[in-house]
């Protein structure tokens, strides 16, 4: 599984990062957790709104932190 | 629009909610804090007017009572102002995304395009850290540039906090006035720039590049999680600002009560017909946001400044921003952002003398 998490490097991008990796570690899944902080390739990837994350090459959350929850149900199904 | 402009970014978007709450717990609690709102608000003039002379006993009439009134009425008013208003404005931006703003302004044609670019850049949420993936979405979408602009030029400029300090300091018809002539700025800013066709004037990878497909998560929240939203909309915002507000009320109580009337007359007043443009230059580097900006503004205008002259002054500190430029360089060659600078600076410069002209 491989999980980008889109966004230029302000604080809510950090906060989303932290949240993905402790949901990962606390769902004991295997996932790459990569940070994409280039503005083309959030471009390219059709993200306009950061924080944003991309579980497997799909938008789960544009915009926002998500919640732990929220990351824990993607990482589920 | 968020009325932040850092380059080192501050997203927009407030977090999202952590678990769901019943809607019922929000009319709850609600209803009655939005009454004791409206029976504090009222009662704010009599407060400052008691703290001031009866419980700091200072003497009615003096420099320091004054500021000290001056200080102790704005402040309160503009926080309960603000935290009204953030939260209102959160509630209806939670209902637009920049996906869904651009899927209704792909293919618009030009003019009814840039009115509605300019519309819905006050009520999407935006930050200038992502103004360069924005760009990009939109223009590969098929949104027409000048129509981006009239976007970029709004969202910014018309924001919540900036109307919110307006009307708190000089009323509806000044907040009015700056909404109105905001929009039109960028409106006929975005327009003209499209009609001067400058497309080659963005980066060339910028034009081959395809439209990623719209891939934005379907958003089903609920009224509740819209509640939550906002009121992550006002911790956010109102805990950002609130610095910039308190101290731009001290600089103008201060002012209030300490610079003799009339005393800029002579230079920001409306005979002075270079102040305008000087006010629109100065603003450029400036790097402050609508908080701090206008309660500044309200002293400079209480000893004789022009609204014209303060208000074009206002436009440019939060509309022309170096920052923004230099994020938009990404994008654009120089030349169009020389444009973009000019196109806009003309526009403020306009309402700047018309303002002065009519008041």
């Amino acid at each position: 599984m491989q999980i980008k998490i889109f966004g230029p490097g302000c604080a809510k991008c950090h906060q989303t990062e932290d949240v993905v990796r402790a949901a990962v570690a606390e769902s004991g899944q295997t996932a790459e957790v990569v940070k994409v902080s280039d503005m083309l390739e959030i471009a390219a990837a059709g993200v306009m709104s950061t924080p944003a994350v991309m579980v497997d090459g799909k938008l789960m959350s544009l915009g926002k932190v998500p919640a732990k929850a929220e990351v824990l149900s993607w990482l589920a199904s | 629009m968020n009325s932040e402009r850092q380059p080192a970014c501050a997203c927009a978007a407030p977090a999202a909610p952590a678990a769901p709450a019943g809607l019922g717990r929000y009319l709850f609690w609600g209803l009655p804090l939005l009454a004791a709102w409206f029976a504090l608000y009222r009662f704010l003039p009599d407060l400052s007017r008691w703290l001031t002379y009866d419980l700091l006993g200072l003497a009615p009439g003096g420099h320091l009572a004054d500021a000290v009134e001056f200080f102790l009425y704005d402040t309160p008013k503009v926080f309960m102002l603000l935290t009204l208003v953030v939260f209102g404005v959160g509630l209806v931006r939670s209902y637009f995304s920049p996906e869904r703003t651009r899927s209704i302004l792909a293919g618009r044609r030009e003019a009814a395009g840039n009115v509605l670019s300019a519309s819905l850049g006050i009520v999407t949420p935006f930050c200038s850290c992502s103004a360069v993936p924005l760009f990009i979405g939109f223009v590969s979408a098929g949104v027409p540039l000048g129509v981006t602009f009239s976007f970029l030029i709004a969202a910014p400029m018309v924001n919540e906090v900036a109307l919110v300090l307006l009307y708190g300091l000089f009323g509806w018809k000044v907040a009015g006035l700056y909404l109105a002539t905001g929009l039109a700025v960028a409106i006929s800013a975005g327009w003209v720039i499209g009609r001067l066709g400058l497309e080659h004037w963005t980066e060339d990878w910028v034009r081959q590049m395809r439209a990623a497909p719209d891939m934005a998560p379907e958003d089903r929240l609920s009224l509740a999680d819209r509640v939550e939203y906002a009121l992550e909309a006002v911790r956010e915002i109102v805990g950002k600002v609130w610095p910039y507000v308190v101290a731009g009320i001290a600089v103008g109580a201060g002012i209030h009560g300490y610079v003799p009337q009339d005393f800029l007359a002579g230079i920001m007043g409306k005979s002075a017909w270079w102040s305008v443009p000087l006010a629109v230059v100065l603003g450029i580097p400036m790097y402050a946001n609508a908080a701090g900006v206008v309660p500044v503004i309200q002293a400079l205008m209480a000893k004789g400044a022009a609204l014209g002259t303060v208000l074009a002054f206002m436009m440019s500190v939060i509309a022309l921003s170096l920052p923004e430029m230099l994020i938009l360089r990404k994008v654009l060659k120089p030349k169009l952002i020389a444009v973009f600078a000019g196109v806009v600076g003309a526009g403020i410069l306009l309402v700047g003398y018309l303002f002065n002209l009519v008041l």
